[in-house]
């Protein structure tokens, strides 16, 4: 007697005579689902939740400080509350704008080697290499800022008249730390362009530099771009380098020889215990914070916009 | 379509035995394109080395002037190795070597002083997948003459006259700004042979440029193929027996042959021939197996 002689459909798990397809239950599914579904909220619920919290004290110390108070070159009011904004802004701006153009050149330059020029072997080797910079600590950065790029190279070699701490050192030092970040980034964009691309346009007899400049890059655009953003908001959002480096007062003059305390140094200079909670000075803090918060949001944003307006797909 | 005749002047070179046959060939246009003498390629015992690899074994091929010639064989017979030597794109390749020469105009293009970047501005490839710059339209023809240096005066008579030249014009005339990617795939690879004949090369060499299209879009190109032979001299590999017979002069029949210790396949060259006598009287035997569908 065999099992296979039976007629008509074969016997199921379920109910006698029941439906056929009738879907098994996976409660593990379900589980994994929500599991997954949880971490990916996790993130957008912290973020909001870093939000709210620095909206809270934000609300606070505007009615402590008048907004002109806060946006302003000069600390008016009392004296323990330095309430201007811009001088700290000015900070920021400098030493990401030295650091992105120490930075750019040299990170996408670097990408473009190891991608267009470097050999395989070459390649194995120099690549986490340079990515090696990206793990090192950005107090060991300050530190080398102060006590050798200053004194050494600033002052000794290159003979400039620059402060103890002055952006410019702290700015170079930036830029060094988001090289990798740049370089990784861009490279993995440059590799990822189709070979058919670069055959396409040597074959026309294009030099290598050509096809690299001008066909490979405008192709990688949006991830160099997205690279260069990302490198930015780190330079943006740094805080030991420009602790150590940059200075602890706050400068509205241009020259980078001198210091300039950055929003972020400022938050880590200022939050040191010393500032009773509700306090002008404490609710400072959330608005710089805020402040920063929302320089890198639209940073992001509009790099978003000149990606996809300059994105080439292939 | 009709299988071509090879031209007068290129018979007195190639196969001067054949004189008789070609005399009644000539007209007009025949006679314009007549001037410089000698094929414009050839290739003598040439080996390419990929490593250790021998993937191709002494072939030995002449090229005649606006001719069409189709390298054919089963896969792995080293067709596509032949002809990405014969504009130097093997030079991308790590670890590739060869051996023996190829002639252009007589000149070595493997010779100590040859930079391969102008080897390519005179010998241009038309690719497999249609591979357009992520650009416009315009840009991706304007490309070559601008990167190679052309003396330009009016882009945008270079650019209609390489999209007439290439029967793409009236398709794309009016979104010559919008990006080559829009275009479907045939019109991409009519593109590329535009974006190819706008730095005005010598010789295009053109590999399986069918492979990636559909039927129609493959009759557009042969058609336009024997449109350009008038101006250019065509090195076409395919895996397309018919379209070999459809569009080419000159037919050269690969092979692949084992070796006995490594067993890797090193291709070689079993015959070469005008495409009328490899299809209706090939000499050795393996064409004869291969193009009656016996083998490979």
């Amino acid at each position: 007697m065999s099992q296979f002689t039976q007629a008509g459909p074969p016997a199921r798990a379920g109910l006698p005579g029941g439906p056929l397809l009738t879907a098994k239950r996976r409660p593990g599914e379900a589980v994994i689902q929500g599991l997954l579904i949880a971490s990916a909220l996790l993130s957008v619920a912290i973020t909001f939740g870093i939000i709210v919290a620095l909206v809270e004290p934000v609300i606070h110390f505007f009615g402590q400080v008048p907004l002109g108070d806060f946006f302003s070159w000069t600390d008016q009011g009392s004296k323990d509350l330095r309430p201007a904004v811009l001088p700290l802004l000015l900070g920021t701006f400098m030493v990401t704008v030295i650091a992105l153009a120490l930075a750019i050149p040299l990170g996408v330059g670097a990408a473009m080697y190891l991608s267009e020029y470097a050999t395989r072997r070459t390649r194995a080797w120099l690549k986490p290499t340079v990515e090696l910079l990206a793990g090192v600590p950005s107090v060991v950065y300050g530190f080398f800022a102060v006590f050798f790029l200053t004194p050494t190279v600033l002052n000794g070699w290159l003979g400039l008249d620059v402060s103890f701490t002055n952006s410019l050192a702290a700015g170079i030092l930036v830029g060094v730390m988001i090289i990798p970040t740049i370089a990784s980034l861009s490279e993995d964009a440059l590799s990822a362009v189709p070979q058919a691309l670069r055959q396409g346009s040597l074959a026309m007899g294009a030099n290598r530099m050509q096809t690299s400049l001008r066909v490979v890059l405008p192709a990688a655009i949006s991830g160099v771009a997205a690279a260069v953003v990302l490198g930015m908001s780190r330079a943006v959002g740094e805080t030991m380098i420009v602790a150590l480096a940059g200075g602890s007062a706050k400068n509205t003059s241009p020259d980078v020889g001198e210091g300039h305390q950055t929003m972020t140094a400022f938050i880590a200079q200022t939050a040191q215990g010393e500032n009773p909670v509700g306090t002008a000075s404490y609710n400072m803090l959330f608005a710089v914070a805020l402040l920063l918060f929302l320089v890198t949001l639209i940073i992001n944003a509009i790099s978003i916009v000149i990606v996809r307006r300059y994105r080439q797909v292939y | 379509m009709t299988i071509h005749s090879p031209t007068s002047t290129t018979d007195e070179i190639l196969d001067v035995t054949d004189r008789t046959e070609a005399v009644n060939n000539g007209d007009a246009s025949d006679l314009a394109r007549t001037a410089p003498r000698g094929p414009v390629m050839e290739t003598r015992d040439l080996n390419v080395f990929y490593g250790d690899f021998h993937a191709v074994h002494d072939v030995n091929l002449s090229f005649g002037r606006h001719e069409i010639t189709a390298l054919i064989g089963p896969s792995g017979c080293g067709k596509s190795t032949v002809l990405r030597s014969l504009n130097r794109m093997n030079d991308l390749v790590a670890g590739a070597k060869v051996q023996g020469s190829v002639t252009y105009h007589g000149e070595d293009i493997y010779g100590p002083k040859v930079d391969p970047i102008t080897v390519r501005q005179h010998i241009g490839m038309v690719f497999q997948k249609p591979n357009p710059f992520p650009k416009s339209i315009y840009d991706n023809i304007a490309y070559g003459p601008r990167v190679t240096g052309m003396k330009v005066t009016d882009m945008d008579a270079v650019v209609e006259d390489a999209l007439r030249g290439a029967a793409l014009w009236d398709e794309v005339k009016d979104k010559l700004k919008s990006p080559a990617y829009g275009l479907s795939g045939g019109q991409q690879q009519r593109l590329c042979i535009a974006r190819t004949i706008a730095t005005r090369p010598d010789v295009i060499l053109m590999d399986e440029p069918c492979s990636a299209l559909d039927p129609i879009a493959t009759a557009r190109i042969e058609d336009l193929m024997s449109e350009l032979k008038t101006e250019f001299t065509i090195i076409i590999v395919t895996h397309n027996m018919q379209q070999a017979s459809r569009v080419s002069d000159r037919t050269a029949f690969f092979t692949a042959r084992p070796d006995e210790t490594t067993g890797n396949r090193t291709g070689l060259l079993v015959e070469f021939n005008r495409t009328q006598d490899i299809f209706e009287a090939p000499a050795d035997p393996r064409t004869e197996a291969y193009i009656t569908g016996r083998f490979g």
